[in-house]
Formats: structure tokens, sequence, C-alpha cells
């Protein structure tokens, strides 16, 4: 892949349009972000949005990730009215009213996580899919709480537990509300692995910042996709901090493979099945 | 002055007249050699009372953030100094190394003896350095939960002071898994079946502050702050730069003092400080601290573990602000 984006703000400003440069953009055909190539819309779609010339794993949205993970029509969402409030009526160079409005009418959706229960490859399944096409996929109130009511569900229903990540990290405009998501969501997972449930916690690109120190990293199996930008601080921020440039694939699925915080990983063709493999051992 | 942290330097323009007045006192105090003060003197005592309480009773949220950074603010190892007893450092993570931006160690607060685990800044430029000016690498967030499991063991409860402007963001943090640190601990302070007791110090900088923060009861210092990022981060990414215009800015929105925490239902209370601030009084910060702590820890033995560790659930379980519909 090309430059990473940075795990920032900045990219959810422009993630969302149909414009950006990382969405899909309408029309018979598309060019690959990474290699260049020109491609067939349909038949990208068609290979999950991976890239057939590159492999490279295109971001996709939240209901776009439920599709390619769950078996057809299977999906019973929760929760699915919760919406955004503005507790601290934030204010930066928009409101985050507006930011909200606005969001919801570029995706359609109510914030920036689809949660509920649906089936892989015939095994029942409590799922819970960050979408970065909603501020950046950022978790503030009705991220966490939505992700904890799932982690609920899964420990009370015995159901094994699948999170797809895919996010900025906590969302600023809800301050504290946020940063309380992460003791949340973390304690609920707490009590899923006290009650002998199984998490399956998958990484895509990007997870970083708060998601990932909390619920992103305490799967009992973690993939990640390859080649996601998965971190704590951003690039750009430790690049700041350390005054130095940073080694070749930093902060990539293969460095925190090697590093040892990623136990595989998958290519998307291959999730459902290495999910439901990893189902079938924990005996869930 | 005579109780504030030697090497005190007055670096905030806001208490310019503050300095003003503390600079004729001086020079009067030598003057009188230090005999009774003269009436003189006892006004100039007196102005700077008002003067610093006048100052400090109108802080703004960005100016609050500077009183929480000044250089002569106690930190976790002044506490120590002044509320404990009997301290005995505790080193290592037992995996990578031993991290000084995390303190910990047994010691003795009033009738209790407690686990204490507190962010460290150091106060010399080395100190400051080897503590990476309070953010804590992964290890540093390892050995608190590893000696937080003895306390556990041995059921002693947990007292820890947050002072972080957040964790390190480093390549080699990165490396050892910061994120993976962070996580784990706030999934296991959630179950450990022992009281925990917070008190923000001084900066709760985030993932960095949590990390150790995951408690029965948190309380913050008056010129505390506590939120999901810091000013200059959040002015950086919203604002597009931090800069003198856009930090205050950015310190404003995100209610990151104890006055906003406390009225969003984020902390349990705020401990008032010394008039002028912390670094005026070390000894009677510490002295207030000390007595919100043994109140809480009083109450909280009062709970079987089943209880304190589900009503430390509910407590997180129920923080969110949003609307059940669109």
């Amino acid at each position: 892949m090309g430059a990473m984006a940075e795990p920032t703000w900045e990219t959810s400003e422009v993630a969302p349009t149909a414009t950006s440069k990382r969405a899909v953009p309408d029309g018979l055909w598309m060019q690959c972000l990474a290699c260049g190539e020109t491609l067939f819309r349909k038949a990208v779609e068609q290979n999950l949005l991976v890239c057939a010339r590159c492999d490279y794993h295109m971001r996709v949205t939240g209901r776009q990730r439920i599709e390619q993970l769950l078996d057809p029509e299977s999906f019973e969402p929760m929760n699915a009215k919760m919406s955004p409030a503005d507790p601290l009526n934030f204010v930066d160079l928009k409101a985050y009213s507006d930011r909200i409005v606005q969001a919801q009418k570029l995706t359609g959706e109510n914030d920036g996580v689809q949660t509920g229960t649906g089936f892989i490859k015939g095994r029942k399944v409590v799922v819970a899919v960050l979408d970065f096409s909603f501020l950046a996929g950022s978790m503030g109130s009705v991220v966490g709480e939505k992700v904890t009511c799932a982690i609920e569900y899964a420990t009370d229903h015995g159901l094994p537990l699948v999170v797809v990540s895919c996010s900025g990290g906590a969302r600023m405009q809800e301050s504290g509300f946020s940063l309380m998501q992460m003791a949340k969501t973390s304690a609920a997972l707490g009590r899923l692995d006290d009650a002998g449930g199984l998490f399956i916690s998958v990484l895509t690109d990007p997870t970083t910042g708060g998601v990932t120190a909390s619920f992103a990293m305490l799967g009992d199996v973690i993939f990640a996709e390859p080649k996601a930008l998965i971190g704590f601080a951003g690039p750009r921020v430790i690049r700041q901090t350390i005054r130095q440039d940073l080694p070749e694939g930093f902060q990539t699925s293969e460095f925190l493979l090697n590093a040892g915080f990623v136990d595989r990983i998958v290519h998307r063709a291959n999730l459902r099945s290495e999910i439901s493999r990893i189902i079938d051992y924990s005996g869930n | 002055m005579s109780n504030a942290i030697p090497g005190f330097v007055a670096t905030m323009d806001f208490e310019q007249p503050i300095v003003e007045i503390e600079r004729q006192i001086a020079a009067l105090e030598s003057k009188v050699g230090g005999s009774v003060p003269s009436d003189e003197l006892a006004t100039l005592y007196a102005t700077r009372e008002t003067v610093l309480s006048k100052t400090y009773s109108g802080l703004s949220a960005w100016q609050t953030v500077r009183v929480a950074r000044h250089p002569a603010r106690p930190q976790t190892l002044d506490y120590v100094d002044l509320m404990c007893r009997d301290f005995c450092q505790l080193h290592g993570d037992r995996r990578f190394g031993d991290d000084p931006a995390i303190v910990t160690g047994f010691a003795r607060i009033g009738p209790w003896k407690v686990l204490l685990v507190g962010h460290q800044k150091g106060r010399t430029t080395p100190e400051r350095i080897s503590c990476r000016f309070g953010c804590a690498n992964p290890e540093g967030y390892r050995k608190a939960l590893l000696k937080m499991r003895i306390a556990e063991k041995f059921q002693i409860p947990i007292v820890t002071l947050v002072d972080t402007p957040g964790a390190y963001p480093g390549v080699e943090s990165e490396q050892r898994g910061q994120a993976e640190a962070i996580a784990v601990n706030l999934r296991e302070m959630s179950r450990i079946r022992v009281p925990i007791v917070t008190v923000v110090i001084g900066e709760g900088g985030s993932g960095g502050a949590l990390g150790i923060a995951v408690a029965d009861r948190v309380a913050m210092l008056e010129y505390a702050w506590y939120s999901v990022i810091s000013p200059e981060g959040c002015a950086a990414i919203l604002w597009k730069e931090a800069n003198e215009r856009t930090n205050p800015l950015a310190a404003k929105s995100l209610a990151l003092t104890a006055r906003e925490n406390l009225a969003n239902g984020l902390v349990d209370a705020v401990i008032q400080e010394p008039i002028g601030g912390a670094h005026r009084n070390p000894k009677s910060m510490a002295a207030a601290v000390q007595a919100w702590i043994v109140e809480q820890l009083s109450e909280l033995s009062r709970l079987d573990a089943d209880t304190l560790v589900r009503q430390r659930y509910e407590k997180f379980r129920t923080i969110g602000s949003l609307r059940s519909h669109p």
C-alpha cells in the first residue's frame, strides 16, 4: 500500500465522503490505491474489496463487512437506534452536533458501529463491526455502549463474540465520556472471560488509539488483516516525539505479529473459515 | 512559601501580580531580619492571600492545565514522603525491566497498609528524562498490574496516584505492546478483589492515566485535569495546529477540569487545594489527600469482595451519554 493514513481525525474529515481517496468511488471502474491498477468495480466487490493484482485490502464499511462475514440474511441488529448525544456541546472548527448530522447523512448510519447476532458458517455468533466511514470509527458513548451490550449478550447467552475493529481511537468530542468507554468495554470483557466465553478480535486498517488500548487488544485470539495499520499512538505523533524516521513496516499487522501481539494474519477471503475454526476449537 | 518544595519557580504569567507581592515581602523580611513582622508586612501577607485566592478561583481551563504541570507541584514520591510511612518500593515487571515513570510499593497511610501505585514525572532534569516526564512504557503498566495482583493476594487495598500527560508514544513502546499493556490493566483492574482508590494529582492524560485508574473511587485535585487527550493533542488534530491560540480553546472544549469531570459524573470527588495551588503548600495538600483516601478505604473495607467488584463494574458500566432514538 502507499503512504499510510494517519489514524486521526484528519482522516475522518475526508474518509466518509464519496470522493475520498480511501473510499471506493462510484462508477464502473476504479483504481487500486496501492498499485494503481484500474479495476472493474463489480469484480473488486465480488473479491471482498481486495485488489486482484496486489492483494491490497481496501477499507470496507460496517454493512459491507457484515455482508462479507456473516451467512446471508442472518444478521439481526441490536440497539440499531442508539445515536450520539453531544454531552459537552463540543465545538472545534465545526460543532460536533453538525459533524454527527453530516456523518449520519453520508453513511445512513446512526453511529460508527454495527452490533447484533448472526451466523458464520452455521455457527451463531455475536458481532460488533466498527465503521471507519462514520467519524473515523471513533469510540464515543454509542460505540462503547453498543460494544458493551454485545459483550454482555455473548456472556449471558454463551455465544462466541467477534469484534472487527476499524477506528482512529476514542472520540475527542465526548472527551471523558469517550475515555471511560475504554474501561467499560474492557470490564465487560473481564466478565465474558470469567464466564469462559470466546472473544475473537479482528484488527483491520486502521486500528489505533483508545480502541486498540481497550477491547481490540483483549481477544483470546487476535487476527489482523494483512498490512493494516495497528498501534496505540499514531505514526505522526511518534515521529514528532522521537524526531526520527520510523522503521520500515512499523505498526503494520506484520510488525505486530513479529512483536507477539497478533496471533494470525488472515486474508479477508479466509476470515470466515478462520473464525469458524477457532470457534470449533474453543467448543463455544 | 516556607512549605514549598525547593526550586520553586513561578513560571505562569497569570501569577505575575503574586510574584511581585512576594518580591516585596522578601525584601521587607530581609530588613526585619526574621523578627516580628511589621504592620506593612502583615498587610502584604494579607494582600498576597487575597490576590492568590482571587487569581486561583478564576482560572481558565488552560491555566488549570498549566498549574497541573507546575514544576514544583507535588508528585507521587512527594506524597510518599508527606503522607506515607514505611514505604517499601517494589521494582520491575519481571518481563522486561523497571519503568521509573510508574512507582509501586507497599506503604502505610493512616491506619491502612496499602499498595501504592503512581506516575512519577521526576524533578531534576536527569530524573525527568529517565521518567520520560511521567509518560510510562508498557513495562510500567505491567509492573503496576503485577504488584496489584500481590496486593489482591494479601488483601491489601490499592491506592493509585495519576499524573501523566499520556502513555509514551515511541517505537519501542509500540513494539512492546503499549496498547495491550493498558488494555489488560483496564480489564484486570475491573475485577481485582480488593478496594482501589485513585487520586488524579496532576495530569490525567488519556489511556495512560486510565491504565491505573479503574477504581472504586476516583478523586481529582482541584487544579488537576483529566481527559481523553491532552489539549495540545486535541488542538493539533481538531484545530489543525497546537499553538497559544488553539490550546486554550481545546482545553475549554474538553471539559477537563475537576469540577467539570465531577459534574459529568466521571469522577466521585474534588479535593480542594491549598490557596494558590498544591505547589504552594504540599504539606497541607498531602494531608487533604490522605484524609480523603483514609475515608474511602474505611467505607470500602466494609464491602465484601463480590459487592466491591460488582459496584466497580456498575460504576463504569453506567457512564455514557446517548440517545436511544435517532
